[in-house]
C-alpha cells in the first residue's frame, strides 16, 4: 500500500510539473504584451524599472528557472500585473475559500442526493420512481446551471422570498447557488448509482447474502452500497475541481466574491501572471482531488490493494 | 392452512416423522422475455433427516430451480410458484410464510446453500472472516467478536491452512478450492438442518472436487445435516448418494436409491445418462455415446412424455399420454410407459420405435 500512495504522489508531482510548464509558456505565447502596452507611455527608465520588477528583462529560459525556483522555493506565484504590489498568492488566499465553501456544499448536496436517488431508483425499477428520478437526471444533465440558477433566483427570492437574491453575507445565501451547482452532479451520481446498483443487485454473491437470511435493508447496507459506491468514488475527484471551474458562471450570476469571477476579469484584465497562478492553483487542486481518490479507492477496494502487491497465494 | 408450526426444533407429531422435507406438486413458472417457461414441471418428493438426496439432470431441466424454490430464493419479479405446491419444511409450508419469517427463521438457519462458482458468489469488498461471521450475526446473539472467533473455528472445521491469516483475506485471494470451503463454512455456520449444495464443484477441478465432496460427506455425518445435492456429474452421485432422482424437462423421471438407479433403472433416460459417462475400464475406441436432439422447449412443455422425441425405445403411447409415475419398489419409481404391463420389453423395440 506504501508503494503505491508514494507512486501515485509521484505522479501528482511530475502531472504539476507539466501543467504548470504549460501555463507559463501559454500565457507567453499569448499575442500582445500587456506590460508593453500598460507601459507604452512612460519614460524608458521607468519602463525599464517595470520590466525588472516582474523580470521580463531576462530571456524566457531565464525567466522559466525563476519561476520555478520561485514557486517551489516560497510557493511565490509573482505579482499582479494590474494591481501593482499585490500578490498572486494573497488573492487566492482571499477568493478561495468563498469558492472552496460553496463548491463543498454542491459536492455534498450533490453526492448525497445523486446517491440516494440512484438507489431508489434501481429498488423501484421500472415504477414511477424510478421514472421520476431518471426525469430529473436527465433535466439536470441537459439544463445548463445558469438556465437553473435563474429559475431558482425567479421562483425562490422573487416569487416566493425564501432565499436572497445575490450577495455573500451569511449561509442563507450560499443555498441557491450551491443547489444551482449541484445539480447537474446530483443528476450525473444518481444515473452512475442507479446502474451500479442494478449491476450489483445481478451479482451471484448477492445471492448468498440473500440464502443467509437477511432483511433487504441489511442486504443493501452490506452488500449492495459498498460494492456500487467504488465507481462513484472515481468521479468525485475531477468532480472537486469541476466545482471550481463550473462556479465561473454561478459566481458571476449570484455576484459571489469567489475564484471563479476574479478569474474571469482576470483574463478580461490579460493579468498574466493571475491566469497563470489561478490556472496552477486549479491544476493543483485537481491533481490532489485525482490523488486523494486514488488513493481512497485502494482503501476500499482490497483487489485494487493487491494487484500492487502482486497475485494471490497459493492453493 | 390452519395453525402453521413455528418452532422447527420441535418433532412433528407426524408418523414418518425423519421426514424434514416434503415438496408436493411443486410448479415453478419463468415469465421472461420469450414466454412463460414452465421450469418445474409437478415435482414432489421427500427428504429424510441425515440422508443425502441427489438430483442429477441436463442443463435446464429444472433442478436448480427446484433448490432455489427451497431456499426461496427464486429469481425475483420474472418468477412464479404454482398455486398447488406445497414445501413443507417439518411440516410448516415454507410457500406460505411471510418474507420477514423466511429471512428470521428459515434461511441460513434452517436450510442453508452452498453454489456453483464461489468466485462470484462470494461478495469480493468482504473479508473472508467477515462474511462467515455475517451468518452468525444473523441467526445467533453472538457479538462481533465471540462471531469473528466462531468464523475462525469453522475455518479450521473445513480444513483451511493458516485460518488465522485466511479469515482476514479477501475471496480474489484465495483458490477456487478455498473459496468453496468458505462456503460450506459460511453455509454451515448455524449448523442448517438442510444443505443445499447447487453443482458445488462443477467449477473446481477433479482433485479438488474429491476433496469438497468427501468435506460435505465428512460435515454432513458429524452435523446430520440432510443433504440436497444438485449435479450433472453421475460420478458424484454415486459417490455420495443415498437416493437419487433424476428430472428431464422440469419433471422428476425416475427416483430411487443409489443401487436402483444405477443397477435396475427403468427409465430410457436414465439409461442414456449412465451410458454417457467414460468408463476407466473401457479398452475400446469406440465413441463415447451420447443423446441426440435437445430437451424440449419449457414455453409450451409438451402434454405427452417430453423424452419420447428423443428415446430410443419411444412407443405409439408415448408421443399420445403423460406417463403416470409408477413404482417398481418401496423406494424406487418412475414415469415411463415401458413399464405398463402390455408394453413390450425394450430389446423386443427396435430404434426409433415403431409400435
Amino acid at each position: 500500500m506504501g508503494k503505491y500512495i508514494l507512486k501515485r504522489i509521484l505522479y501528482a508531482v511530475i502531472a504539476l510539473f507539466v501543467v504548470s510548464t504549460i501555463a507559463f509558456f501559454a500565457v507567453r505565447m499569448i499575442p500582445g504584451n500587456p506590460i508593453e502596452a500598460m507601459t507604452e507611455k512612460l519614460p524608458d527608465e521607468i519602463r525599464q524599472q517595470v520590466f525588472e520588477q516582474y523580470g521580463f528583462d531576462k530571456p524566457i529560459m531565464e525567466q522559466y528557472k525563476l519561476f520555478f525556483k520561485e514557486l517551489f522555493t516560497e510557493g511565490d506565484l509573482g505579482e499582479s500585473l494590474k494591481y501593482r504590489g499585490r500578490k498572486v498568492t494573497d488573492t487566492i488566499a482571499s477568493y478561495a475559500p468563498v469558492s472552496g465553501l460553496l463548491g463543498a456544499e454542491a459536492i455534498a448536496i450533490g453526492v448525497i442526493s445523486g446517491i440516494i436517488l440512484g438507489i431508489v431508483a434501481a429498488l423501484n425499477r421500472g415504477k414511477w420512481l424510478d421514472y421520476l428520478v431518471m426525469f430529473i437526471a436527465v433535466v439536470g444533465i441537459a439544463v445548463p446551471n445558469f438556465v437553473l440558477a435563474s429559475c431558482f433566483q425567479y421562483f425562490l427570492t422573487i416569487r416566493f422570498h425564501l432565499f436572497p437574491t445575490t450577495g455573500w453575507e451569511g449561509f442563507s445565501y450560499t443555498v441557491l447557488p450551491a443547489l444551482a451547482l449541484s445539480f447537474n452532479s446530483t443528476a450525473k451520481y444518481a444515473r452512475y448509482m442507479r446502474a451500479n446498483c442494478l449491476d450489483v443487485l445481478n451479482q451471484d454473491y448477492i445471492i448468498t447474502a440473500k440464502s443467509k437470511g437477511m432483511s433487504k435493508f441489511r442486504l443493501i447496507r452490506k452488500h449492495v452500497l459498498k460494492n456500487s459506491i467504488l465507481p462513484i468514488i472515481t468521479l468525485l475527484g475531477p468532480q472537486i475541481a469541476l466545482m471550481f471551474g463550473g462556479a465561473f458562471v454561478i459566481e458571476r450570476i449570484f455576484a459571489i466574491p469567489g475564484l471563479g469571477s476574479y478569474f474571469v476579469s482576470s483574463v478580461t484584465d490579460r493579468d498574466y501572471t493571475m491566469v497563470m497562478g489561478q490556472t496552477i492553483f486549479i491544476a493543483a487542486l485537481y491533481i490532489l482531488s485525482v490523488l486523494i481518490v486514488d488513493i481512497l479507492y485502494g482503501f476500499i477496494d482490497p483487489r485494487i490493494r493487491i494487484s500492487q502487491r502482486g497475485g494471490r497465494d497459493g492453493n | 392452512m390452519n395453525e402453521q408450526k413455528t418452532n422447527f426444533d420441535t418433532e412433528t407429531s407426524r408418523d414418518d416423522s425423519d421426514v424434514i422435507l416434503d415438496v408436493r406438486n411443486l410448479d415453478v413458472y419463468l415469465n421472461t422475455y420469450s414466454g412463460r417457461i414452465h421450469a418445474v414441471r409437478d415435482v414432489s418428493f421427500t427428504l429424510k433427516k441425515g440422508e443425502t438426496l441427489v438430483v442429477v439432470g441436463e442443463s435446464g431441466c429444472g433442478k436448480s430451480m427446484t433448490a432455489r424454490a427451497i431456499m426461496q430464493l427464486l429469481p425475483e419479479k420474472i418468477s412464479e410458484v404454482g398455486e398447488r405446491s406445497q414445501i413443507l419444511f417439518n411440516g410448516t409450508d415454507i410457500l406460505k410464510m411471510p418474507e420477514k419469517k423466511k429471512e428470521t427463521e428459515l434461511r441460513g438457519k434452517y436450510i442453508s446453500m452452498i453454489f456453483q462458482d464461489p468466485t462470484t458468489f462470494l461478495n469480493p469488498t468482504m473479508t473472508v472472516g467477515e462474511q462467515i461471521a455475517e451468518s452468525l450475526l444473523l441467526h445467533s446473539k453472538m457479538k462481533k467478536k465471540e462471531a469473528m472467533e466462531q468464523a475462525l473455528s469453522l475455518l479450521k472445521m473445513v480444513k483451511i491452512t493458516n485460518p488465522e491469516k485466511r479469515i482476514r483475506q479477501y475471496p480474489h485471494e484465495l483458490s477456487g478450492g478455498m473459496r468453496q470451503r468458505v462456503m460450506i463454512a459460511m453455509a454451515l455456520a448455524c449448523e442448517p438442518k438442510i444443505l443445499i449444495a447447487d453443482e458445488p464443484t462443477t467449477a473446481l477441478d477433479v482433485t479438488t472436487q474429491a476433496d469438497i465432496m468427501e468435506l460435505i460427506r465428512e460435515l454432513q455425518e458429524k452435523m446430520g445435516t440432510s443433504v440436497i445435492l444438485v449435479t450433472h456429474d453421475l460420478g458424484i452421485a454415486a459417490e455420495v448418494g443415498d437416493r437419487i432422482q433424476v428430472m428431464y424437462a422440469g419433471e422428476i423421471i425416475e427416483t430411487g436409491t443409489k443401487s436402483e438407479i444405477f443397477k435396475k433403472a427403468v427409465h430410457p433416460y436414465t439409461w442414456a445418462l449412465m451410458k454417457s459417462v467414460p468408463s476407466a475400464q473401457s479398452q475400446t475406441e469406440e465413441k463415447l455415446y451420447s443423446l441426440k436432439g435437445t430437451p424440449p422447449d419449457l414455453i409450451a412443455p409438451p402434454k405427452a412424455c417430453a423424452f419420447a422425441p428423443r428415446c430410443e425405445y419411444c412407443m405409439g403411447i408415448c408421443r399420445r399420454l403423460h406417463p403416470v409415475m409408477a413404482a417398481e419398489s418401496e423406494s424406487h419409481s418412475a414415469g415411463c410407459w415401458l413399464m405398463h404391463p402390455d408394453a413390450p420389453k425394450p430389446e423386443q423395440l427396435g430404434k426409433g420405435g415403431t409400435i
